[in-house]
């Protein structure tokens, strides 16, 4: 069993308020992913949720009990952090044992389950080793791998994986889906990377000043934004937002995602200049100064000749546009 | 650790000028410690006669060692100059580190103030409330004690403990305390098996900057203690210092002997310096 509820949960340090009034249900079992700008209050809602940080107001249950004032140690969670956080003076198996061995466990039980953690991870050569004789990669599994023993109701990930390189973080991302698969367990995961968020995520959160903006599936959130700020956070490249008025619709702006839109060199559209192109191989992306609209990315498949300051017209799939308005928020249904 | 010099590939040149400099400052700062070691062998005319040479067959003499050693209490006063000064370090080293985690670690009202109000006696010499320390210690019954002394030093060292220490608590990892927390430790465990070691360059540093004028102070164990049971090294050493004869191989021979332990401590704590340089607990 592993469920989470967040009710009003509120966070102030002094008198600058950091998490207002979040409301959260996360289900047994589920993966969820929190995504929001930098400061926004993930990591604080994360500490708020293992305990290291005391909630100023609202409810914090976990599996239907109230764990406001319970200490972290005795909440039945494990973390996971960004710098690794290994106690420098153990070796692999004592990090990894330190909270069984604490909570009174019999050494023979430990030690199997260190064992089996380590099976899982890979670790098994360097349970004698220090952290300081690890790569950064099996660091980060050891930490892993110290969540895993205590066999916890929740998983909380603090970005995990933003101090590996770029191969090791795609593997690391697989062996953390594989192994949620495998335990089943409850799974909340903070990350700053969409590629994480959206392939991990039962579910993603994506949280602005402190408060939800939205929660749905990863699919649901592409192709259902609430609002420009979620239409313009998930995806990448991210959305353009294009001036509504200067194509004859209502609201303020309405949202294409560089995926959704062709080039042309004649015909009807949007006229501008190509001002600047990335090969990526696999894909092209033209940077297209347009006027009003200011810069828009343009997402091709496949290799495209397109020079800078060649005159292009943008073609904008209207059918998958998002419209928002003053406020940012999505006009339903879209206007005509 | 990686060595600037051995970075800096090829650079002999300024390996060498480096290295010239340290030397002569080596040099210029033992000559002193030299002069006394040679001096305290010799006879008292050969002192006076030539203080710069070294010791021949002819005008090597032990009488100074000799004086020491039989006149006076000596090793009573080495004794209690190493009680108060290990006892006053170990309590700096305990509670200023203490002071400091907490000062670093908790937030609380007045945790600023507090700092300040802590760091305030490294600019008011403890010597100024010299009076009213004696009354304290009058009134306490604790004159001509060795815990009279320790009590002092203890409160002179800590404010700049306090204030070295808590600017190295800061830096260890808020994610590592955090991850000891989750597994279950108290917070007298985390400081203790986690904070403590991450500082031990500090410690040592703080250790080395306390030890020093501890056990050369003369002014608190000659108000506070100057009874023959509690003299310690440098009050004890004063008896070869007269008025109008000074009985200089008595003086130099003490001298020597009493580098030795500050020595010895202060190869304790530099080892301390190297080995503490931990890695690997984050990033
Ligand atoms: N101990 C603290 N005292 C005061 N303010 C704090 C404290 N901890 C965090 N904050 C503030 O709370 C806000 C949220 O911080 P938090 O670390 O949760 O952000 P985050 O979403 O995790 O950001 P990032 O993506 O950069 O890690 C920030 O504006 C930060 O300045
Ligand atoms: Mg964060």
């Amino acid at each position: 069993m592993g469920q989470l509820k967040l009710e009003n949960a509120c966070k102030s340090f002094g008198s600058v308020d950091v998490i207002r009034d979040v409301n959260l249900e996360v289900q047994d079992g589920e993966f969820c992913v929190f995504v929001g700008p930098s400061g926004c209050g993930k990591s604080t809602l994360l500490r708020m949720i293992a305990g290291l940080e005391d909630i100023t107001s609202g409810d914090i249950l976990i599996d239907g009990q109230l764990v406001n004032t319970t200490p972290p140690s005795q909440r039945e969670i494990a973390m996971v952090f960004q710098s690794y956080a290994l106690y420098p003076h153990l070796n692999v198996r004592d990090n990894m044992g330190l909270g069984l061995k604490q909570a009174g466990q019999p050494k023979a039980e430990i030690a199997t389950a260190v064992d089996r953690a380590a099976g899982m991870l890979d670790l098994q050569n360097y349970l004698t080793r220090r952290p300081g004789e690890l790569s950064g990669g099996q660091r980060q599994r050891v930490a892993i791998g110290r969540a895993i023993v205590r066999k916890p109701k929740l998983f909380l990930f603090d970005e995990p994986l933003s101090n590996l390189d770029a191969a090791l973080r795609v593997q690391t991302r697989i062996e953390i889906a594989n192994l949620h698969r495998e335990l089943g367990a409850t799974m909340i995961y903070v990350t700053h990377d969409q590629v994480e968020a959206m392939t991990l995520a039962d579910r993603i959160v994506v949280l602005r000043d402190g408060r939800i903006e939205q929660v749905g599936a990863p699919m649901e959130l592409y192709n259902n934004p609430a609002n420009e700020f979620v239409a313009g956070f998930i995806g990448s490249p991210k959305m353009n937002f294009l001036n509504a008025g200067a194509l004859g619709a209502a609201g303020k702006s309405v949202g294409i995602r560089p995926e959704h839109i062709q080039l042309a060199t004649e015909g009807d559209g949007i006229a501008g200049r190509v001002s600047h192109v990335e090969h990526l191989g696999g894909e092209t992306l033209v940077y297209v100064k347009a006027d009003p609209h200011g810069l828009v990315t343009v997402r091709l498949f496949g290799e495209h000749s397109y020079a800078v300051n060649d005159q292009v017209i943008m073609r904008p799939d209207m059918a998958r546009a998002f419209y928002f308005d003053d406020n940012g928020q999505r006009l339903h249904p879209a206007p005509a | 650790m990686s060595n600037p010099f051995t970075s800096a590939r090829g650079n002999l040149g300024r390996t060498a000028a480096a290295h010239a400099i340290l030397i002569a400052y080596t040099i210029l700062a033992l000559y002193p410690v030299f002069l006394i070691l040679i001096n305290s062998v010799k006879q008292r005319r050969a002192i006076f006669n030539d203080p710069l040479a070294l010791p021949t067959a002819e005008t090597f003499d032990p009488i100074g060692f000799q004086t020491v050693l039989e006149q006076g209490n000596f090793l009573l006063y080495f004794q209690n100059s190493l009680i108060v000064t290990v006892a006053s370090l170990f309590f700096v080293l305990l509670f200023g580190a203490m002071a400091a985690f907490a000062l670093a670690e908790y937030r609380f009202r007045g945790n600023l103030l507090m700092g300040l109000y802590l760091a305030l006696g490294i600019m008011i010499p403890i010597r100024l409330g010299t009076v009213a320390i004696l009354e304290i210690m009058v009134a306490a019954g604790l004159v001509n004690t060795l815990t009279s002394l320790v009590l002092v030093y203890t409160a002179q060292g800590l404010p700049l403990a306090v204030f070295i220490l808590s600017e190295f608590m800061r830096q260890v990892s808020d994610d590592l305390k955090n991850a000891a927390r989750i597994d279950g430790l108290s917070e007298y465990r985390i400081f203790f098996t986690i904070a403590l070691p991450l500082v031990r360059p500090a410690m040592a540093t703080v250790a080395v900057f306390t030890m020093i004028p501890i056990w050369n102070d003369l002014w608190f164990p000659l108000i506070l203690a100057p009874g023959e049971a509690t003299k310690t090294l440098t009050l004890g050493s004063q008896i070869f210092l007269g008025q109008y004869v000074t009985d200089w191989n008595a003086v130099l021979a003490a001298l020597s002997l009493a580098i030795f332990p500050v020595v010895v401590l202060y190869l304790i704590f530099s080892r301390q310096l190297i080995r503490g340089i931990t890695k690997g607990a984050v990033k």
